[in-house]
């Protein structure tokens, strides 16, 4: 083991980090506070705490060193190229980090007056309002915390707008194979059942199939386009007609917007409602699992139904609108989260769009899509491509080319590790055998992605050549090796106790 | 432009690479009907210098909490953050991860949920707690679709203690499912009867705890009677600050605790992103939605971290998923955790107590005041006033916020379909609220009353 090498078990900049647990100290304290003057505490109902939190006591020093060394065992996009296939891993500007961080913005409550939150509103309204002419809809439900959240938002809308129309029989749901899984989950949320659509050898929906499947209990097709197998939907247009046609809705799952930003309008495609991550295309940070945002446009039909609250601009300034009555002709299906939308999202996603202009969204969806297709063109020969190019912003092969060679997906991700890659999403979608997903986005150089072609080809010469031996042990370069899974999964720990309460518990 | 690395002669190159002339041709698949043919009508990109203009034209027009006295609460607490805890946030391998996917190469955020996690069940006295959720709301809803998932049955009572936003989510969740609410009024004065409607139906019933309306409840005799019917206690926490001082739900018999760790390191940001808090029992843990972090070993035998009971979750379970969520608050719990930290077991009970004490003096201050009666008789940090038999508290607090002063949240603007509730004014103070903020506070609310 390479550990053994020192007498720390460090290794230089890899330095091991107990928990913060482990690091308390009783009487060391990393925020002082005055001592509260004597009081009535009689205000506590009878109800002290009668055993106080068992929390580490730490001072700053310990605590800022701490994370700073949890943080050296990350990968972030700052650290190098993150080609993970679906989640549009593309720079994170700071400018969008710093306008955030206003006092104006930071340190303002959702429930002052709205006198005093004309800026706050602004915001959300501008924001609004390029993402509706991005897309071409005329309404957008702006509250929905993330992508599978504003799935739910949209599946709602068409439940409550089938509901008023009597059609609350149409339950069923129709989803391709190729879906994430976050969509027949969000269908399910909503009553519906889930029925899935297979896609024909180019990858695409097959159009006879899903017409077979349509039917008068069919509430809504979700179909993400560009799709998970990184292709537009070249019939995109006759598939809205025959769902439309049946009397169904169409839901378009927008994370892979980034590809069209600028070059394709939703609306001219006939979808109706579609939610757009703002933490992938808008270049928000996914600070390492969230927060995001998942605005989701409506069509006019389904826009009365939109979710509580949101803004109107009026002549008076802009208003807020929490409570049905006080939105004539609407009939909203209800409030999804607390307070009004990821406020700290919109302000850094509204940042990156007017950095960018429409002249820059456009040159971002073109540039992603160069980046992908150059992938596929340099690794054409040396991988193997599920479908035949063009692609949109992501590539996707299977691992025939790794056939015999005892190398799994697996062991080609974690090898690409030890090269000092993120490697691309593995195993999804589920349609090919072995899936590898590169979504490279626009924001890497030519020079990177050459880079990236180099290790990956000679990786995949590596693996040909027999020595399926070393990509079983990457990554070896990491904070830590392959994890054990399985040990996690079946006997969970999933908090620290102290060494007592173990032996106790044993 | 800054963010896009490519010159013309790179893209000339790389789609000479490709095989095609331009990249319009990448695009062919797209229908023909369907393409644009060049930028939209729309502003063209701004330099840093412009954009920041912009924004700060925006920013200015907002009253921001630091220019005010401030007493608003209602779900959303301003308490101080440690200048540590921004400076930590910014580190670019916390910001710019994506979720922890690859374990080997993110032990840093795995470790950080895993240490939240457990600070998250100290602090609410449970036994294990998964590595967000949205907010305290949705968090709130996803306990009442577990609550029936475990017991089976499909009855949620939803306390008038309760916030106005995690109610009305809650019954959105429940809107088009096999599950229903019995959603009980506003409760300013606690004096509800919910044991009574728990009955052989019944899958939880969800209180707050300190309530809407500021009011502590021991939570005990509910908790008997929820087990004893075979229901589960869903206690929900709007501001975690507040567990420094108040008993613990999970001491108090809670089988799922919710809420919102806004309050700690992540500021008010004008309501979002907050950070959902969901903590159980482990006998409950495979029912849970949501990530988790777990602690396991590497192929060297040294303890690591990694994702686990996936087979709850979405990307492999698809409909049948505990919950659709997938992203959810990971730099959040980040904040929050570092904030705890910083503040240590305590720190963190002393905070509790500054805040506490803080609101007894408010409390002094205005219950002084002619025509002003307290409502609560008890509370944490935050409380309910009336102002008086025909009173407007949404007009009081625009005339407040006339003389720059943000004085609390008029109950009207949850329930507005309750006139009883017109006079009624939510008051909270934190360890932020100076003497004389509270002085002037009370001088401009006796001057508009």
């Amino acid at each position: 083991m390479a550990d053994t090498l020192t007498v720390s078990g460090n290794r230089a900049l890899m330095i091991e980090e107990p928990l913060i647990f482990e690091l308390g100290h009783p009487g060391r304290v990393g925020v002082d506070l005055p001592a509260p003057a004597p009081v009535d505490f009689d205000r506590l109902g009878g109800c002290r705490r009668s055993e106080p939190a068992a929390l580490p006591d730490l001072a700053e020093p310990q605590a800022v060193r701490h994370y700073t060394r949890l943080s050296q065992k990350n990968y972030g996009i700052d650290t190098g190229f993150y080609p993970l296939g679906s989640c549009t891993m593309k720079h994170n500007p700071r400018l969008a980090e710093k306008m955030a961080r206003l006092p104006g913005f930071a340190d303002v409550h959702p429930f002052q007056p709205v006198g005093t939150i004309q800026g706050a509103l602004e915001v959300i309204d501008s924001l609004a309002g390029w993402l509706k002419a991005l897309t071409g809809m005329p309404a957008v439900a702006m509250t929905p915390a993330a992508g599978a959240h504003g799935e739910w938002c949209g599946l709602m809308a068409i439940r409550a707008c089938l509901e008023a129309r009597g059609q609350g029989h149409r339950r069923r749901v129709l989803v391709p194979e190729s879906a994430h899984g976050t969509n027949p989950a969000s269908a399910a949320m909503c009553g519906f059942s889930v029925d899935s659509i297979p896609a024909k050898d180019d990858g695409r929906v097959d159009l006879a199939a899903l017409t077979a499947k349509l039917g008068d209990d069919v509430a809504c097709l979700m179909l993400t386009n560009p799709n998970t197998c990184g292709l537009f939907e070249s019939e995109i247009i006759a598939i809205a007609g025959a769902v439309h046609g049946a009397g169904a809705f169409f839901y378009c799952d927008g994370a892979n917007f980034n590809a069209i930003v600028g070059r394709v309008r939703i609306a001219d495609l006939g979808i109706d409602a579609m939610h757009i991550n703002l933490h992938k295309t808008f270049s928000t940070p996914h600070g390492g699992g969230g927060p995001g945002a998942g605005p989701t446009v409506l069509s006019a039909e389904l826009a009365p139904f939109a979710p509580l609250p949101f803004v109107v601009h009026g002549t008076d300034g802009f208003r807020l609108i929490e409570h049905a009555h006080d939105a004539p002709g609407h009939q909203p299906f209800g409030r999804i989260k607390g307070y009004h939308g990821q406020f700290g999202v919109f302000v850094r996603a509204l940042a990156y769009i007017m950095s960018m202009g429409a002249d820059g969204l456009r040159q971002a969806s073109s540039d992603a899509v160069l980046n992908a297709n150059y992938l596929l063109a340099r690794l054409n020969d040396a991988l193997s491509p599920s479908f035949a190019g063009p692609c949109m912003h992501e590539c996707l092969f299977d691992d025939r080319f790794l056939k015999d060679t005892g190398v799994t997906t697996l062991d080609f991700a974690k090898a690409l590790i030890d090269e000092g890659y993120h490697p691309m999403t593995m195993y999804f979608p589920l349609v090919v055998h072995g899936a590898l997903l590169m979504e490279p986005t626009e924001t890497e150089s030519r020079e990177t992605l050459d880079a990236f072609v180099a290790v990956v080809r000679a990786l995949a010469a590596k693996a040909k050549a027999g020595q399926a031996e070393e990509f079983k042990q990457a990554p070896r370069f990491t904070p830590r090796r392959r994890l054990d899974e399985t040990l996690a999964a079946r006997t969970p720990i999933l908090r620290w106790r102290p060494p007592a309460d173990r032996q106790a518990a044993e | 432009m800054r963010y896009l690395p490519h010159t013309d002669s790179d893209r000339r190159d790389m789609l000479a690479a490709i095989g095609v002339a331009d990249v319009d041709s990448l695009f062919r698949d797209v229908p023909e009907s369907a393409r644009l043919p060049g930028p939209f009508d729309l502003p063209r990109a701004l330099g840093e210098m412009e954009v920041e203009r912009a924004f700060q034209r925006m920013a200015v027009t907002n009253l921001s909490a630091d220019r005010a006295p401030f007493f608003i609460g209602a779900g959303v607490y301003r308490h101080h953050i440690p200048a540590a805890v921004g400076q930590l946030l910014m580190r670019g391998e916390f910001l710019t991860a994506y979720t922890p996917y690859q374990p080997e190469i993110s032990q840093g955020t795995l470790q950080v949920l895993f240490e939240f996690q457990t600070q998250v069940a100290a602090i609410t006295g449970m036994d294990v707690a998964n590595a967000s959720m949205y907010d305290g709301a949705t968090a709130c809803a996803e306990a009442a679709v577990m609550a029936c998932r475990v017991t089976k049955r499909a009855k949620v009572i939803l306390s008038g203690s309760l916030h106005p936003h995690y109610r009305a989510t809650t019954e959105t969740s429940l809107r088009y499912t096999e599950m229903d609410a019995d959603v009980l009024d506003p409760d300013p004065l606690g004096v509800e009867d919910l044991i009574g409607r728990v009955d052989s139906r019944t899958a939880c019933v969800i209180v707050q705890n300190p309530g809407f309306f500021g009011g502590i409840k021991d939570l005990r005799p509910l908790a008997g009677a929820c087990h004893a019917a075979g229901a589960l206690l869903v206690v929900a926490v709007a501001d975690p600050v507040s567990l420094g001082l108040v008993e613990a739900p999970g001491a108090m018999g809670a089988d799922i605790v919710v809420g919102d760790g806004q309050s700690l390191g992540v500021g008010l940001s004008f309501g979002g992103p907050g950070l959902g808090l969901f903590a159980t029992r482990e006998k409950f843990v495979r029912q849970m939605p949501g990530r988790l972090a777990g602690q396991t070993v590497d192929a060297d035998g040294k303890r690591g971290f990694v994702l686990t009971l996936s087979t709850r979750e979405q990307h492999i379970r698809r409909e049948k998923a505990t919950s659709n969520i997938c992203t959810n608050s990971g730099l959040c719990a980040l904040a929050f955790s570092i904030h705890l930290t910083l503040l240590g077991g305590s720190g963190f009970a002393r905070l509790a107590e500054l805040n506490h004490a803080a609101a007894v003096r408010l409390e002094s201050k205005l219950a002084r005041m002619r025509g002003v009666r307290v409502l609560a008789t008890s509370y944490f940090n935050e409380f309910a006033i009336h102002l008086g038999d025909g009173a407007d508290a949404a007009r009081v607090v625009e005339r407040l916020a006339a003389k720059g002063v943000l004085g609390g949240v008029p109950a009207s603007r949850f329930y507005p379909s309750y006139p009883e509730l017109a006079p009624v004014l939510i008051l909270a103070a934190t360890e932020t609220n100076t003497e004389s903020e509270m002085d002037t506070l009370a001088a401009a609310l006796e001057e508009v009353l």
